[in-house]
């Protein structure tokens, strides 16, 4: 991002989070995606006339669940709400939501991300609510240019609108605060929150203004970024276009945005002249929804270790950096696979160190989770251990990680069928290395003038001859002994 | 020992006799809703094979000695708002003209399993929005006993089919008084059971806080037999009170000793309720007096906002509910829309009538910004008021006797272009609705002087939440000492 140190950028992120659960929010029709068109359908997602909609218990389980673990209160008694409005993908005319009082409210994240120092920071991001909603179905309007279907599979699936503060001040916070939110809602199973599948949409409200300013400027709405890569693109364009126009004088005007990740831009979806009104009030067909105090706790004490906990206890535990711990348990996911992988018998620094680093890398290129590649924990651990022996060197093993991601496969066999074996026999690296040192005698001689680099090049020509698979610091160690000793 | 009224009780021993058949019953309803009942607009729709095939399996089992129930073989009409599979549901609307539902409403559901056979489906104001069943896409009902007046509305369709003996039971459904006011008006009994007993899956919704289904017949015995075969918690409906089915008609014993009648002073009070009609109710408290009943005078303040708060929820809630009628799934669809909102616009437009469009505008209205606060959080205020009236004067009595509206049947035409007064003829029912109190009206003589002589005039007992059986047991003790439940029209006794 170019940065615009004149002025500061205020960030809040509305998440809307499908739940999961077998059926969905006020109606027996399955929760499914990809499915044919209006399979999944009752009475009630078509709004037929006499219909009535009945709570999903699971639903509220999962949506306490959310909350707790976001440090949210829980209320015992919230109310849902009608949100009016017409459009054909909400059969009923209005969309059961929550309105003034939410399930949950008044949480906080403690997320950490690299400041422009690269620095681990640690920032804590209010949550204003946390309610309960149901989704609204599809329109398609590629068959023609006459028509529009509408698909109402996904009318009425069970979601929760998870609302921050605007707490965020940089892209990166708000990437780092949707990948935490991710993985706690991960952790505790209350959604599978696959970005691909609309299970967990941004909506990202930007504003800037002026250091010191104690008064919030005219934010925009962009909607809907399934990415989190192109929630920071997004933001990203935002704060660039506002940042213009501030610049030139002009006044910041209310709108709703999309962002076209193809073409990395945003496009005004509808100007806000007026606030719109929902006519929101209480469903009559509903009765408020209460939850005894002793259910939440119930339900609070059976949830799984939190991210937070957890990445303390793997420091502790492992001896590792908080940067690779909170790495690692950003994602549930990644967390699991190292502690695989360490029960498995790999050693946990390295472990940790390549996770966050080589293994991440190439998990971001794909846009893939850990546990939808090929490479499984003892796989993994014995590709450590042919590098902790020296069977490996560093440089092989890294190249051989896609393979292993893509295809899976022991390491071990791999090895030897590529022959990729760390050449490990000292005689044989004592001839390559003499070899070298014979037909470079410019480069010793500037070693010997005190031109200490030329011991790095030196190296070089040995790994090449060795084909990169020899450990460097040996090939180092003979060298310097043959040219110091002699 | 069950209350000896009643149709029910008859056609049971006339049937299990082998005196008539399902079948004769069935046969002879609908003859007479396509004679009597096309005169009078009571039908919108009849299930003429349906109706007979059932009859004949229902005979079947009678012969067999296998009656599913005291219902079994019994006609019985339904309102035009409470869905049955395989039939139009038109709530009287041009919006849902074509519209047959593909499920059955759980009224319906249970009284089909107790082997009671729909013969079609009854007229009624437009969504349930009336008093006087003229606002419907087929055109008014008319009062059986005088075909130039209302029978009242919205359920004016089931009330008409019963004073006129087409079938001797029907269903209907109450939002502010639509089952208990056309009663009134056509000399039968309707009930509004307690909000909760009788589940909404199936009725098609005015205004869901408000909406019962309640039966029509003669006599409270042969509601009571209906409400039991209705009631009871249902899963589809979250507003379904967590209580067993009912077994009222059981209980009704004639006894009225130890019971304590309030006399609600606001409701004998109104200002132009007709004198000769509150005559009536004026006896019928004497003879309840007379068979041991208590009366004591007890006070519900709040009764004068009880309209405003009625109308002001009630159109609240019905700006929603009837979102839903947009042309897209089913239903009236404007043809050569020009784009959305254009559909929309013109689909609406021409689907509803003129009184649900100024419900629906006005019901907008009270939930918009700006306005929320000032009308529909003041209305639920007031309920809660109202609310509070009942239960102080039910710590004093077992039952509250009222008049049931404050005058007998109105011409038709008489109130089409003036909606305040039409609102107005709600005063004494609306307030069951808004506390959710079980309620039936049931006839207490004819008025006897002015335009209104010899038209039926209702008396109307209301009771505390769950209190349904006490409501039924008042009434149908007060139909033991009385005979104006045998009044028909024409004069016939």
């Amino acid at each position: 991002m170019s940065f615009r140190p004149d002025y500061e950028v205020v960030i809040g992120l509305e998440v809307h989070v499908q739940l999961r659960t077998r059926t969905k929010l006020f109606s027996t029709a399955a929760v499914s995606y990809g499915d044919e068109p209006n399979h999944h359908t009752t009475p009630v997602c078509l709004a037929l006339p006499g219909a009535l909609p009945v709570l999903n218990g699971q639903a509220v389980e999962l949506a306490v669940r959310a909350g707790i673990a976001t440090n949210c209160e829980v209320h015992p008694r919230s109310i849902f709400a009608r949100k009016n409005y017409f459009y054909p993908d909400l059969p009923k005319g209005y969309q059961i939501s929550q309105f003034e009082e939410p399930l949950a409210t008044g949480g906080w994240l403690d997320v950490e991300f690299e400041d422009e120092k690269g620095e681990l920071t640690t920032k804590r991001v209010g949550i204003t609510r946390i309610h309960m909603e149901e989704d609204a179905g599809k329109s398609l309007h590629d068959g023609s240019a006459v028509d529009s279907h509408i698909d109402l599979n996904r009318a009425g699936v069970p979601l929760i609108e998870i609302v921050s503060e605007p707490d965020m001040r940089s892209p990166a916070e708000a990437g780092a605060y949707l990948r935490k939110l991710r993985a706690i809602l991960r952790t505790v199973e209350a959604s599978d929150a696959d970005m691909e599948k609309g299970q967990f949409r941004c909506d990202a409200n930007v504003s800037l203004r002026r250091h010191g300013d104690t008064q919030l400027g005219t934010r925009t709405e962009t909607k809907n970024v399934n990415s989190f890569r192109f929630v920071e693109a997004a933001i990203e364009a935002e704060v660039e276009r506002q940042a213009r126009c501030l610049d030139e004088g002009e006044e910041i005007r209310q709108a709703t945005l999309g962002y076209d990740a193809d073409a990395d831009r945003l496009f005004v979806m509808r100007m806000k002249e007026n606030a719109d009104d929902y006519r929101y009030f209480p469903d009559p067909d509903l009765i408020p929804l209460v939850i005894e105090e002793a259910r939440i706790e119930q339900i609070r004490a059976g949830l799984p270790e939190l991210p937070d906990r957890r990445r303390a206890r793997l420091a502790d535990e492992h001896g590792l950096t908080a940067a690779e711990a909170a790495k690692l348990v950003a994602s549930a996911a990644l967390a699991d696979f190292f502690e695989s992988a360490v029960a498995a018998g790999a050693p946990a620094r390295a472990a940790a160190h390549w996770l966050t680093r080589e293994v991440a890398a190439c998990l971001n290129e794909r846009d893939l989770e850990i546990e939808a590649t090929a490479l499984v924990p003892d796989a993994f651990a014995s590709l450590l251990e042919l590098v902790e022996t020296g069977r490996l060197t560093a440089r092989s093993a890294r190249e051989l990680l896609p393979e292993l991601l893509e295809g899976g496969g022991d390491p071990a066999a791999l090895v030897s069928e590529r022959g990729l074996e760390a050449v490990s026999d000292e005689g044989a690296l004592e001839v390559l290395a003499d070899e070298v040192l014979a037909s470079n005698p410019k480069a010793i001689a500037s070693y010997r003038d005190g031109d200490k680099k030329s011991l790095n090049f030196l190296m070089g020509q040995v790994m090449k001859k060795t084909q990169g698979k020899a450990d460097p610091a040996r090939v180092r160690q003979i060298l310097a002994g043959k040219l110091d000793g002699s | 020992m069950p209350s000896p009224l009643g149709e029910v009780a008859r056609l049971r021993e006339a049937l299990t006799s082998g005196e008539t058949t399902s079948s004769r019953l069935v046969d002879a309803a609908l003859a007479a809703a396509e004679a009597v009942g096309e005169d009078l607009s009571v039908f919108t729709h009849l299930r003429h094979e349906a109706a007979r095939e059932a009859a004949a399996a229902a005979d079947a089992r009678l012969s067999a000695g296998r009656a599913r129930s005291v219902l079994d073989g019994l006609p019985i009409a339904l309102k035009d708002n409470i869905v049955q599979a395989g039939e139009p549901a038109g709530c009287a609307s041009r919006i849902l003209e074509g519209y047959v539902s593909p499920f059955d409403a759980t009224a319906v559901a249970r009284l089909l399993e107790a082997g009671a056979i729909p013969i079609g489906r009854t007229n009624m104001d437009e969504f349930a929005m009336g008093s006087s069943t003229e606002n419907s896409v087929h055109g008014p009902t008319r009062n059986p006993w005088d075909r130039d007046r209302s029978p009242g509305g919205s359920s004016g369709g089931s009330a008409a089919a019963v004073a006129a003996d087409i079938v001797p039971l029907a269903l209907g459904s109450d939002t502010g008084g639509s089952i208990r006011q056309p009663a009134s008006l056509c000399g039968v009994v309707g009930m509004k059971p307690t909000y909760g007993r009788v589940s909404r899956w199936g009725l098609v919704a005015f205004a869901s806080s408000l909406d019962q289904i309640g039966p029509f017949a003669h006599t409270a015995a042969d509601c009571a037999v209906l409400l039991d075969a209705m009631s009871g918690h249902d899963a589809h409906d979250s507003t379904s009170l967590p209580e067993p089915p009912l077994q009222t008609a059981a209980g009704l014993n004639g006894d009225l000793s130890g019971r304590v009648i309030g006399l609600p002073r606001e409701y004998y009070e109104a200002e132009g309720a007709d004198a000769s009609s509150l005559e009536c109710v004026h006896a019928a408290v004497a003879a309840l007096e007379g068979a041991g009943a208590k009366t004591v005078p007890v006070s519900l303040p709040h009764t004068r906002y009880a309209i405003a708060a009625y109308y002001l929820i009630a159109n609240a809630e019905a700006s929603s509910n009837l979102a839903r009628f947009d042309g897209v799934r089913y239903g009236h669809r404007a043809a050569g829309a020009s784009g959305l909102t254009d559909l929309y616009e013109r689909s609406r437009s021409e689907g509803f009538g003129a009184e649900v469009k100024r419900r629906i505008l006005l019901g907008t209205y009270v939930l918009s910004a700006g306005y929320y606060d000032a009308y529909y959080r003041r209305a639920q205020k007031l309920r809660t008021l109202l609310r509070r009236d009942f239960e102080a004067a039910f710590e004093s009595c077992d039952v509250l006797v009222t008049p049931t509206t404050p005058e007998p049947a109105f011409r038709l035409g008489e109130r089409a272009d003036d909606p305040l007064t039409m609102y107005l003829s709600d005063v004494y029912t609306v307030s069951a609705n808004l506390a959710g109190l079980p309620g039936v009206s049931i006839p207490c003589g004819l008025a006897g002087g002015g335009l209104a002589a010899g038209l039926p005039v209702g008396l109307q007992v209301l009771g505390p939440p769950l209190a349904d059986a006490a409501v039924l047991e008042v009434a149908d003790a007060y139909q033991r000492l009385t005979d104006h439940h045998q009044a028909r029209p024409g004069g016939s006794r």
